[in-house]
């Protein structure tokens, strides 16, 4: 049960798009967001539809997988909607009932914010179903590596990343392994009252940070032993090169920008 | 030893991630049933269905198909039952000691019989009763369970699952990671609460010499399967079998086969050093004759 929520996980695979940089695919999804953000028509959220849809299918992205990971914001998609729809003024007046009036500028403006925001968050899943999360930090580490020069610990906080990262799913494993241990002493977590219920929760969570703090403990030691000192003079075992892929990337890229901000200029 | 079998499973199967591809089944067709006052072992190599089986004498685990029966009640039938069940059938997991909370041990092994339903003096006495099957003295119980030693910490755990007092107690693995001294007494300790209480005793372990000493029946499992069952006697004699498994006999037990290769006159059913010593002063004495 608990197993279900590492959604966007990453979806090993060897296609095109899973070849790319990761920072260029980072870079390339601001690029993607920023355009996203600029459309403003049909026109334009159309082009910025054809390349989320494009690069799914480069990546051969199963559609479920997509459409699974929208099912958790539905509420606030909703949401999103219902304001946009009742409080944007404008156009012609479709409804007025009551306290209620619904204008063709609010069904408009409802619509493509759905839109962008479920658009926002396909484009940020096909970021990670593509990407290794080492891959990810490691990229992330070089993109900000300029900010270590005001002495920002970039390296650090990569390092950190990564580790939370790791536990993930061990830290997943050993909820279970505590829930069915308090179980079988006759712990029950799912009737009573909120509170009873929220107190029940005591004999999972402490032995979980206590775990969680151990394991920090051990994982400390083991890099000291190691020599680990941070990140002045460390190698690295893969380095990332830029190829002539990520070249066409990046100009599919600019392309999709251009092309917005050129609808965008002609007003359309 | 009672006939009637306490806790009973029948054609059990698991499959876990049913309907996904992930599908996997654990454990298939699975008939044992055991009886109050006897002390089984369980063996197999990792991953042969040892553990989901355990899981499912408690109804922590719910069967794909099959049956569990304790005192010959669908455990399954339900809800309410299910959940008593998990004070009559004790289960202790690996390394319980990663499962206390409370800031006290007293607090702690309180927790069992208070979900249970066991107050006032009935739940003090219950608590320090079971503080002394394992061994843990009278002014350990006012002090926090994270400053014992592991071993203690782990008798507080096992102590935890006894003071609801089942009667039928599972272990897996109780002695894992424990020095020599310290698995001795845990197993001496289960040992007492099993003759106290004529409790039916399941552990699962991977050390031969332990379940050859203690148990008085032995269950191996292979491929999520029944291989054997039998007495500890019974199943060291077919050490080729078991080698198949990726298990192992005691080592006295190879010793001897081995001195029975070379020609020397031993028996061929030795599988505790007790009964070896015994069977080697015999011959001497009978020599000396």
């Amino acid at each position: 049960m608990l197993k279900d929520i590492t959604l966007g996980q990453y979806f090993p695979g060897k296609t095109v798009v899973h070849r790319l940089d990761p920072r260029t695919k980072l870079l390339l999804l601001i690029v993607y967001i920023v355009a996203l953000f600029l459309a403003k028509s049909w026109y334009s959220y159309a082009l910025v539809l054809a390349f989320l849809t494009g690069v799914t299918l480069l990546g051969k992205i199963p559609f479920k997988a997509m459409t699974k990971g929208l099912k958790p914001m539905l509420i606030f998609i909703i949401f999103t909607a219902l304001l946009n729809l009742f409080y944007t003024k404008g156009g012609t007046l479709l409804v007025d009932w009551w306290i209620f009036e619904i204008w063709s500028d609010g069904v408009r403006t409802a619509f493509f914010m759905v839109l962008r925001i479920m658009m926002l968050i396909c484009g940020t899943f096909l970021l990670t179903y593509t990407t290794s999360p080492i891959a990810l930090t490691d990229a992330l580490e070089r993109l900000l590596s300029p900010l270590k020069k005001i002495h920002v610990p970039v390296h650090e906080l990569a390092m950190m990343m990564s580790i939370a990262l790791r536990f993930i799913p061990t830290l997943i494993e050993e909820t279970d392994k505590i829930i069915s241990a308090q179980k079988a002493r006759g712990a029950d977590f799912e009737t009573g009252s909120i509170i009873r219920r929220a107190k029940a929760l005591i004999p999972i969570l402490v032995p979980l940070f206590v775990s969680a703090f151990r394991r920090a403990d051990e994982l400390a030691t083991a890099m000291e032993c190691r020599c680990y000192h941070g990140g002045d003079g460390r190698t690295r075992l893969k380095v990332l090169r830029y190829a002539g892929i990520d070249l066409l990337a990046f100009l599919v890229g600019a392309a999709l920008l251009a092309g917005v901000i050129v609808l965008r200029r002609f007003g359309l | 030893m009672d006939p009637t079998p306490i806790i009973e499973v029948r054609d059990l199967t698991h499959t876990y991630s049913a309907g996904t591809p992930f599908e996997h089944t654990a454990i298939e067709h699975i008939n044992l049933a055991f009886r109050p006052g006897e002390l089984v072992g369980i063996i197999g190599h990792t991953g042969s269905g040892k553990s989901t089986l355990i899981q499912h004498l408690n109804g922590l685990l719910k069967p794909t198909s099959g049956k569990v029966l304790f005192q010959g009640e669908d455990i399954w039938k339900d809800k309410k039952f299910t959940h008593s069940i998990r004070g009559r059938v004790g289960l202790v997991f690996q390394y319980p000691e990663y499962q206390l909370f409370e800031e006290t041990c007293w607090k702690d092994i309180a927790f069992g019989p208070k979900n249970q339903g066991v107050t006032g003096d009935e739940l003090d006495a219950r608590v320090r009763r079971a503080a002394g099957f394992v061994g843990i003295s009278e002014d350990l119980l006012e002090k926090s369970p994270f400053d014992l030693s592991g071993g203690q910490k782990r008798r507080v755990a096992i102590a935890g699952v006894i003071a609801m007092e089942p009667d039928v107690l599972i272990l897996d693995e109780p002695t894992a990671g424990l020095d020599a001294a310290g698995r001795d007494s845990i197993l001496e300790n289960i040992k007492a609460y099993q003759q106290a209480q004529n409790a039916a005793v399941i552990m699962v372990s991977h050390s031969m010499e332990e379940v050859a000493d203690l148990c008085s029946r032995l269950v191996v499992m292979n491929h999520g399967a029944v291989a054997m069952d039998d007495t500890p006697a019974g199943v060291f004699t077919r050490a080729d079998e078991l080698t198949e498994m990726g298990l192992s006999v005691p080592q006295v037990t190879s010793v001897f086969a081995r001195l029975r290769a070379m020609g020397v006159n031993v028996p061929p059913d030795v599988y505790t050093v007790r009964y070896a010593v015994a069977r080697l002063l015999e011959r001497k004495e009978g020599r000396s004759c």
